[in-house]
C-alpha cells in the first residue's frame, strides 16, 4: 500500500517552487511504512517463536486481525478525510455506519435485495446525508476555535440518529444471512468469506478515494482547502461547498462498509458505535487525512486486538489499544504516517 | 464576569456583583430543599437524578467552561467517586462520608496526573478532547478486568436495615436523599462562585482567553490550569460517590461509561457554558425530560402512536436540543438571556 498520499504531502508536491522537499518526506514517509511494517513481522516473528502460543492459534489470529483490520480500515478512512480536511471531530462517524447497516437492512429485508448490490445504493444514500449535515449545520461552525461546537454537534447527532433507530426498529438483534457463505482456508486458518469481501472492499475503497483525490477536479479542490481554505477561495473553489463534498465522501465511506459489515456483525442501533473511538485511533494513528495510512493503522490495530488477545483475553487487548492511542498521541501526533504541520 | 473585558473597564454598578450570586444560592437551596414537600414521591427519584447531573456539570463547566479544557473524560472522575465509595464501603466497610471525600481527592490527584501529561505534550482542542476520553475508556477497561474491583460485576451496597446516616441510608420515602445531593450541589456552585471571584479563578479565565498574553503577564499557566482540573474533577467525583450510595449498585459501565461523559457535558451546554447557574439550569432542563417523553408515550397522541412502548424518544428529544443550542445559542440559555439583559 503506498502511504504518500497524505494530503499535505500531494499538496506540496503540486507547488512547483519547492520541488525537494515533498520528495525526501515521501521517501521518509516510504521508509516509515517499512519500518512499522518490519516492527510488526518482526514482533508476529517473535509472537510465533518465543510466544508460548500454539502456531495455529497464532496463524488464525494474524487472519482473523487482518480481517478485522480491514473492517476497521473502512470506517476509518471515512474518518480521516473529515477529520484530515475539515477538522472536525465526527463522534456521529460510527452512528452514521449503524445508519448505513439500517438502510441496507432495509433495502435486504423489504426490497429483497443482494446485501452487495444494496450496498451500492447505500454509498449514495449516506453520501447524501453527510452533505446535508456539513452544509446545513457544520458549516455555521468552521471558523477557528468551534472544535467544540463541531464535536457537540456531531455527538448530538450520534445520540439523535442511535436513537431514533432505537425508536423506529427497536433494540431487537438483527441480522441478515449473506449470499456468499463459507470459509476459505487459509495457511490452516479460517477465513469466513463475508469478512474477506469486507477486506477486500477495504482495499478498493482506499484505491478509490486515492484516485479521486488524485486524480480529480474534486480531490483537487479537497487538497487545496486542506492545505489553505483561504488559499482555496482566493482562487476561486467554493470551500463551503467543497467542505459539504468532503464530509459526504466521509460517510459514504461508512455507506459502503455499513453494507460490507453487515452479513458478520449483529444489528442493533448501537453496533456502529464501539468503531467511533477505534476509529479515531486508527486515524490518529496513520496520520490525518491518510487514506493509506487508515487502512495500515487499521491492520494495526485489528492485529493488536487479535494477536494482544492470545496474552490479555477478554478487553484487555483494547486497553492495549488505548494505550497505544495516548502514547501516539503525546509522542506523535501528525500519526505514524502524517508530516509535521 | 466570564466574558474577556478587563474588570476595570466593564465598572459594575454593583460594588460587589458576586453578592447576588450568593442571595441567589441561598435562596435557591431553601426554595429548593421544600421541593419534597411538594413533589409526589414517584417525582423525587427524577429530581435527584437532576441534581446529580447537576453537580456533574458544574465540576465540567468548570474545567471546560472557565478552563477551556474540554474535556470529553469526565466519566473518568464520576467514576473513581463511585468506586472509591463502592470500594472502600464494600470491601473495608468505610463510611461513604469518608469514602466519597476519598474519592474526590483521587479524581483530583487523577485529573491533574492526566492533565499533566496532556498539557504538557501541547495537546489542544479536539486532542485534549480525544484523551480525556482515552483516559476514561482505559479506567472502564481497567476495572473491568480488576478482580478487586470485581471486574464487570460491579458492587452491590450491602443494605442496612432500617437506614443510618453513618452508612449514608435511608428507609423508601426518606427525603435525606434528596437533601444530601442539594448540600452537595450547593457546596460545587459555592466553590463556583469563589473561584470566579478569586485570583485562581481570574487567571484561569485569563489563560483560556489568551494564553499567550497570560503567560507573558507572568502567570504560571499549568499550575492554574492543573488547580481548575482538581477542583472539577473532585466535585464530579463527589456526584459518582453520591450515585453509589443512592442507587446501591455500580459497574463499570455505569460509572465509567462514554454517557456519563455526555451527562456532565449536555446539561452545561444547554444551560450555558462558562456561566455559574448554566449548569444547573440546563439540568433542571434536561433531568426531568426523560420524565416527560416517558408519560407522553405511556398515553401517546394519536400522531405518535407508533412509537407506543419504544424507547429513545428522550435521549432523541436533548439530542435535538443539544444540537439547536449549538447552533443558535452558542451561550446556552442562561448565558444567551444574561447577555440580552446587559445589552
Amino acid at each position: 500500500m503506498s502511504t504518500e498520499d497524505t494530503m499535505t504531502d500531494t499538496a506540496v508536491s503540486s507547488r512547483k517552487s519547492s520541488p525537494r522537499r515533498p520528495a525526501v518526506r515521501r521517501r521518509s514517509a516510504v521508509l516509515l511504512t517499512a519500518v512499522v511494517l518490519a516492527l510488526v513481522v518482526v514482533a508476529l516473528v517473535l509472537v510465533y517463536a518465543v510466544g508460548g502460543r500454539s502456531h495455529q492459534l497464532v496463524t488464525q489470529a494474524i487472519v482473523t486481525g487482518i480481517l478485522l483490520g480491514g473492517v476497521y480500515g473502512l470506517v476509518s478512512m471515512g474518518l480521516t478525510l473529515i477529520f484530515g480536511v475539515l477538522g472536525i471531530v465526527n463522534f456521529a462517524q460510527g452512528t452514521l455506519l449503524t445508519l448505513a447497516m439500517y438502510v441496507a437492512y432495509v433495502l435486504v429485508s423489504s426490497a429483497g435485495l443482494d446485501v452487495y448490490v444494496s450496498t451500492l445504493i447505500t454509498i449514495p444514500v449516506l453520501f447524501g446525508i453527510g452533505y446535508v449535515i456539513q452544509s446545513t449545520m457544520l458549516n455555521r461552525l468552521m471558523g477557528a476555535g468551534e472544535t467544540e461546537g463541531q464535536l457537540l454537534v456531531t455527538l448530538g447527532l450520534a445520540l439523535l440518529i442511535a436513537n431514533l433507530l432505537l425508536l423506529g426498529f427497536g433494540g431487537e438483534p438483527k441480522s441478515v444471512s449473506a449470499p456468499f457463505e463459507g470459509n476459505l482456508h487459509v495457511f490452516g486458518a479460517v477465513a469466513p468469506v463475508p469478512r474477506v469481501i469486507a477486506f477486500l472492499g477495504a482495499v478498493l475503497l482506499a484505491l478509490g478515494l486515492t484516485a479521486v483525490l488524485r486524480r480529480t477536479r474534486l480531490g483537487l479542490s479537497i487538497r487545496s482547502v486542506a492545505a489553505s481554505a483561504q488559499g482555496a477561495q482566493l482562487v476561486g473553489v467554493n470551500v463551503h461547498r467543497v467542505y459539504a463534498l468532503t464530509f459526504g465522501l466521509g460517510t459514504a465511506c461508512v455507506g459502503a462498509a455499513g453494507g460490507l459489515v453487515l452479513p458478520f456483525l449483529t444489528l442493533t442501533p448501537t453496533a456502529g458505535e464501539q468503531f467511533t473511538i477505534l476509529a479515531f485511533v486508527i486515524v490518529v494513528l496513520g496520520g490525518l487525512g491518510s487514506i493509506g495510512g487508515a487502512l495500515v493503522g487499521g491492520l494495526v490495530i485489528g492485529l493488536v486486538q487479535t494477536v494482544g488477545g492470545l496474552y490479555f483475553p477478554g478487553t484487555g487487548a483494547t486497553l492495549l489499544v488505548f494505550v497505544v492511542f495516548v502514547v501516539v498521541l503525546f509522542f506523535r501526533p501528525q500519526g505514524l504516517f502524517g508530516s509535521p504541520q | 464576569m466570564t466574558t474577556s473585558a478587563p474588570p476595570a473597564a466593564t465598572a459594575p454598578p454593583r460594588a460587589r456583583p458576586w453578592l447576588g450570586n450568593w442571595t441567589v444560592l441561598v435562596v435557591g437551596v431553601v426554595l429548593v430543599a421544600l421541593l419534597p414537600y411538594v413533589l409526589p414521591a414517584s417525582r423525587e427519584s427524577v429530581a435527584v437524578r437532576t441534581l446529580i447531573f447537576a453537580v456533574m456539570a458544574v465540576g465540567w463547566n468548570i474545567m471546560s467552561g472557565y478552563g477551556g479544557m474540554f474535556s470529553f473524560g469526565h466519566a473518568a472522575f464520576f467514576g473513581i467517586g463511585a468506586y472509591a465509595d463502592a470500594y472502600l464501603l464494600v470491601k473495608h466497610g468505610v463510611s461513604p462520608w469518608i469514602g466519597i471525600l476519598v474519592g474526590a481527592v483521587l479524581a483530583a490527584v487523577f485529573g491533574v496526573a492526566i492533565a499533566y501529561l496532556s498539557l504538557r505534550y501541547r495537546l489542544k482542542g479536539a486532542y485534549f478532547a480525544l484523551a480525556t476520553f482515552a483516559f476514561a475508556q482505559m479506567l472502564l477497561l481497567l476495572t473491568s478486568n480488576i478482580e478487586a474491583l470485581n471486574k464487570t460485576r460491579g458492587f452491590n451496597v450491602p443494605l442496612v436495615p432500617g437506614g443510618s446516616w453513618s452508612k449514608m441510608q435511608f428507609p423508601i420515602g426518606s427525603h435525606n436523599y434528596f437533601w444530601i445531593v442539594l448540600g452537595i450541589l450547593a457546596v460545587a456552585v459555592a466553590v463556583n462562585i469563589l473561584l470566579v471571584g478569586s485570583r485562581l479563578g481570574q487567571y484561569v479565565m485569563a489563560i483560556r482567553d489568551d494564553e499567550t498574553a497570560a503567560a507573558s503577564l507572568g502567570i504560571p499557566i499549568m499550575r492554574y490550569q492543573l488547580a481548575a482540573v482538581a477542583i472539577s474533577a473532585a466535585i464530579t467525583a463527589l456526584a459518582g460517590g453520591f450515585y453509589t450510595q443512592y442507587f446501591l449498585f455500580v459497574s463499570p459501565d455505569l460509572a465509567f461509561g462514554a454517557q456519563v461523559s455526555v451527562e456532565a457535558i449536555v446539561p452545561a451546554v444547554i444551560g450555558g457554558i462558562g456561566t455559574i447557574w448554566g449548569p444547573v439550569i440546563g439540568a433542571a432542563v434536561i433531568g426531568p425530560l426523560s420524565e416527560v417523553t416517558a408519560s407522553i408515550l405511556r398515553d401517546p397522541p394519536s400522531v405518535l402512536s407508533f412509537l407506543s412502548g419504544r424507547s429513545g424518544l428522550d435521549v432523541a428529544t436533548y439530542a435535538v436540543l443539544l444540537i439547536l443550542i449549538v447552533l443558535f445559542l452558542p451561550r446556552g440559555i442562561y448565558g444567551s438571556i444574561r447577555a440580552r439583559l446587559r445589552a
